[in-house]
């Protein structure tokens, strides 16, 4: 992605690359407008009805919890479009991208400001569909579509299961308003639903924050151009997941299902996403692993219910979203500058790109823990979280502790390594420092994340106690953010952790390759997930080979065959059949002309003569025609005989160029068939007979007779049907014939252009 | 009288299904002229038949006198008849040109869209 | 078909054929008949034409492109039916007048009922010519 954009010669893509950057940040500044009242306790909620004989409404909340997001959404967002108007400049495809990138950030805040449950998933799709776009920007490339699909694959299956649980739920509570439902309750988490409505809502939060065993699609989803990484696949929309879990925390939580799951779940996705983050040489991939880190320990936290718990969730959503958005930003920029991004490789660059190397620094030692960032704040209070769980707090802390001393480790491999360490061989393009727009994201980013460590105030009364409002209904339990609070267990555990990880990073050379050697080994989930598809591919092909044999004997025997079977067989069951016909009545006339029919019928179906055949149809379209005429049908009649002289006379210019119906030494002998088709036969008759049997209604037929003269004038009443009574009908019906007439031609001409090209062709060689 | 009729209906619409399912198209649409023809006298006969009168308005009268033919199924037949000719026609162009671009019209050979997979039989009956 | 015998013949017959398929729609509403019929009629008139003498010469009799004829006989189905709008009545309403008419008699009438019939006998005409020619000339 960045050789792409480093080819391009402009240095910005100009206004439409700026416009949705001046765009978000007019929202933050809104949203920035909006924090003090929120602060207060207030809420701001506006509604518009939608659909509401569904309880469908497009209403929209603000609270301490989605104001949070919405400015790290508007906010990350300016900052992130400022800096691909530099990253991408010049590429071909630009203006897609600030499209999709612009439609992304504006479904997310539909997302989290959501308050609707129809509303929230309508957002939530349209994010997987943004996401699925912008990760397959490359899509020159397999591997582009492959990470493109996967995703959608992935968190669009969850989706799939979050709507069914939103249903459910939406009927469980009485309304589909989420400040209706959540007020509600303890009453929900009584219902015997409550547990089918938590799992399949947790299918989709997992699925979207990628937990745990559905997490292999968001290291994939890398393909991602460098902007996109940071703004969707670290800082917003993978913790959509995360934000449903915290805004049904209030209606969901304290149950066994709910902080099991989620401790569970988040704790070993941590561990598990920190060791492989070591494992990683792609810079980006080791930041990727380490945003599911971060998004498991949110989990884990969401679990809980302690004050401690929720005010480390609201810290370390926000420190997490600077620093991760910082490094990526970052990694861009070497990205950008060296045409590289493997960790082995890169090295020195303090001197050639100064600032990126300050705002690097200050990013990773954030993420590492160390004090004065807010980085340490929010470590200090996750450990203070997990020792406040319920049960197994050792187990939790010690999980947290390993997250966070490979955490240590990787912020060292990411950030300290290639500017500080030797460079591991010659490095594609000479370093230089990046431009400005580029290094205004992670430098202000990473700024915050400083300054909120040494001023915690700024973010407790504005962001954090509103979130934990959210989460539990009021601030009282809300933690102070402080960088010292006395000689603690947490404190204890922080230096605990800075030692381990300071070993792990010393030693990650060696680590890294027996973690290798043990991925290698172990069966993986992203091949998993290709044999997956595979099997589902050959389950498809073989239904399809089974249903579809792409022989039309066969569909049309199949069609019949249900006729048949579904006529006869309902005949049967309900025990009605049709009395011996009376034939008494039939004057000598009709049985001719029948007898004319039938044998016109039987001589068409067995010739082997395809003049036989012609001559037989016209037998048996005269033989009707004159039934017709027989029982009273003049207009019919002229009509059939017009028509059988039209089907003749085209039928014998067709005839002309095809050729004979069976081969010399073939006689078309079908026993299969002929079953069918009298069985077929017989049920037709069996039911026109039942028919027959019962009373004709001749309401309308009385009315046409005696309306068709006074009231239409007209006293051919088969003619006053056609054109007055149902002249709408007949309307239809002749543009039918109209447009079969045009479709034909079409067919014809086509064949006709067809082979002159052809010939043309032949002439000139 | 009418159930002399639905008898020749039945002969009509088993030699129609025989026609359709054969091998070679030309027979199928032999088999959907044939089939139009017996929807025809099925919607023809079920509304009953009366024998030699016509559905007019004699002059100067405002209904028919006594009972006439009924007009409904008459008036629908007869669209039904032109459209059935429209699309025979359509059929009849099709096949016609599905012969000059595949060269057969055997419709088991026509395997464009849904093509033989491999390791499946030649023929399937 | 080079018989001079048909060709002279069928050049009569063709115009007769037209001449009484018209005769055929105008009387459609009173005896049987109507736009239906006599749009076959006239197109096997021409159809007889085309086989005898020849497509080309048909198509040169004709005039008119016959998929034209149809598309105007479809536009003037239509027209009959909004008509009625004008009258403030539902589509497809026939709309009635008499011209001349006496306590006795009810004169000439005229109606957006025949119009349509009209313009049905123009949509099935150039919709079978339309085929017919296409078949003649390609296969």
């Amino acid at each position: 992605m960045g050789a792409a954009a480093s080819t391009g010669g402009k240095a910005s893509a100009g206004w439409i690359g700026l416009a949705p950057a001046a765009l978000s940040a007019a929202l933050f500044v809104w949203f920035a407008s909006l924090a003090p009242s929120i602060a207060d306790g207030e809420t701001l909620r506006v509604a518009w009805s939608w659909a509401p004989s569904l309880g469908v409404s497009l209403s929209f909340l603000v609270d301490g919890l989605s104001l949070t997001f919405a400015l790290l959404i508007s906010g990350i967002g300016a900052l992130v479009f400022l800096y691909s108007n530099t990253y991408l400049a010049g590429h071909p495809q630009f203006g897609r991208f600030a499209l999709f990138l612009t439609a992304f950030m504006l479904a997310m805040l539909g997302l989290v400001l959501a308050d609707n449950l129809i509303a929230l998933f309508v957002f939530w799709e349209l994010t997987t569909v943004t996401s699925y776009l912008l990760i397959g920007f490359g899509h020159e490339t397999a591997k582009g579509r492959r990470s493109a699909l996967q995703a959608l694959f992935v968190t669009g299956a969850g989706a799939l299961a979050l709507l069914a649980g939103f249903i459910l739920l939406g009927f469980t509570a009485g309304s589909f308003e989420l400040s209706e439902i959540l007020a509600q309750g303890d009453a929900l988490k009584d219902h015997a639903l409550y547990l089918p409505i938590l799992i399949l809502i947790l299918a989709g939060a997992f699925t979207k924050s990628a937990q745990f065993p559905f997490h292999f699609w968001l290291p994939n989803a890398m393909a991602a151009p460098t902007p996109v990484s940071a703004f969707l696949h670290s800082a917003t929309m993978v913790k959509a997941g995360v934000y449903l879990m915290a805004r049904l925390h209030p209606g969901f939580s304290g149950t066994d299902a709910w902080l099991w799951t989620l401790t569970v779940a988040g704790a070993f996705t941590a561990v598990f996403a920190s060791l492989m983050a070591l494992r990683q040489t792609d810079l980006k991939q080791a930041l990727a692993y380490t945003t599911l880190m971060a998004l498991g320990t949110l989990t884990l936290l969401l679990g809980q219910d302690s004050g401690y718990a929720m005010t480390a969730f609201a810290t370390f959503l926000i420190v997490h979203s600077l620093y991760k958005a910082s490094l990526f930003l970052m990694v861009g920029c070497i990205d950008h500058a060296t045409g590289t991004r493997e960790a082995g490789l890169l090295g020195g660059l303090a001197r050639a790109m100064p600032v990126t190397c300050f705002a690097a620094a200050l990013a990773a030692l954030s993420m590492a823990g160390f004090p004065p960032f807010l980085g340490f704040i929010g470590k200090e209070l996750k450990y203070a979280g997990a020792l406040a769980v319920g049960s197994e707090p050792i187990l939790v802390a010690g999980a947290m502790l390993a997250a966070n001393a490979l955490m240590f480790a990787v912020a060292g491999v990411v950030a300290f390594k290639p500017f500080w360490r030797p460079a591991g061989g010659p490095l594609p393009h000479a370093p230089h420092e990046a431009p400005w727009p580029m290094l205004a994201g992670p430098v202000l980013l990473a700024v915050l994340g400083a300054v909120f460590g040494l001023y915690p105030d700024l973010l407790q009364r504005t962001l954090v106690d509103p979130t934990v409002a959210s989460l539990l209904g009021t601030t009282e339990d809300a933690k102070t953010l402080q960088l010292w609070a006395g000689v603690n267990l947490p404190l204890i555990l922080s230096v605990a952790t800075v030692a381990l990880g300071l070993a792990l990073y010393l030693a990650h050379g060696p680590i890294r390759a027996a973690l290798a050697r043990a991925v290698e080994a172990a069966p993986g989930f992203d091949a998993g997930w290709d044999r997956f598809l595979d099997g589902l591919k050959a389950f498809a092909a073989w239904q399809t080979r089974l249903i579809q044999t792409g022989v039309l004997r066969t569909y049309i025997f199949a069609t019949f065959a249900t006729v048949l079977v579904g006529l006869a067989g309902t005949m049967a069951a309900k025990g009605v059949w049709p009395a011996a016909p009376d034939l008494s009545l039939a004057n000598w006339r009709t049985v001719a002309l029948v007898a004319l029919i039938v044998a016109g019928a039987l001589l068409t179906a067995v010739t082997t003569s395809r003049i036989a055949a012609m001559a037989s149809l016209g037998v048996v379209g005269i033989g009707v025609a004159m039934i017709f005429i027989t029982f009273g049908a003049p207009d019919v009649a002229i009509t059939q005989l017009l028509v059988e002289t039209l089907v003749v006379v085209l039928a014998a210019v067709a005839l002309l160029r095809l050729p004979v119906l069976d081969k010399p030494g073939e006689r078309d002998r079908r026993p299969r068939d002929a079953v069918l088709a009298l069985g077929v036969g017989a049920v037709v008759t069996a039911i026109l007979l039942l028919v027959l049997e019962t009373p004709l209604d001749r309401r309308l037929t009385d009315f046409f007779e005696t309306a068709s003269w006074p009231e239409a004038y007209g006293r051919n009443i088969v003619n006053v049907i056609l054109v007055d009574f149902r002249a709408l009908d007949t309307f239809g019906e002749v543009a039918v014939v109209m447009i079969a007439g045009l479709a034909a031609y079409a067919l014809l001409r086509t064949t006709a252009e067809r082979r002159e090209t052809t010939a043309e062709k032949g002439e000139g060689k | 009288m009418e159930a002399l009729l639905a008898l020749a209906i039945g002969v009509l619409v088993a030699a129609a299904v025989y026609l359709m399912l054969a091998r070679n198209l030309l027979r199928f649409i032999f088999g959907l002229v044939l089939i139009s023809n017996a929807a025809n006298l099925t919607i023809f006969t079920a509304g009953r038949l009366v024998e030699g009168a016509p559905p007019l308005v004699p002059v100067g009268l405002d209904a028919p006198a006594g009972t006439v033919a009924n007009a409904l199924p008459q008036a629908l037949v007869l669209t039904a008849i032109v459209i059935g000719f429209g699309l025979f026609a359509f059929a009849l162009t099709l096949m016609f040109r599905a012969y000059t671009t595949l060269g057969t019209l055997n419709g088991d050979e026509m395997r464009v869209a849904e093509p033989r997979e491999p390791g499946e039989g030649s023929a399937m009956r | 078909m080079n018989s001079i015998i048909l060709r002279a013949g069928t050049r009569a017959l063709s115009g007769l054929l037209l001449l009484f398929s018209v005769y055929m729609l105008l009387r459609g509403h009173n005896e049987p008949g109507g736009g239906f019929i006599g749009g076959l009629i006239g197109a096997t008139g021409f159809v007889l034409y085309a086989i005898a003498i020849g497509p080309a010469e048909a198509r040169t009799a004709l005039r008119a492109q016959p998929q034209n004829i149809a598309a105007v006989g479809l536009g003037i189905a239509l027209l009959s039916g909004l008509a009625a709008a004008l009258f403030g009545d539902a589509f497809f309403t026939g709309q009635w007048l008499f011209l001349g008419a006496t306590e006795t008699d009810k004169g000439l009438p005229l109606s957006t009922v025949l119009v349509f019939d009209i313009g049905v006998y123009l949509v099935v005409f150039g919709s079978v010519l339309t085929l017919a020619f296409a078949m003649e000339e390609e296969i």
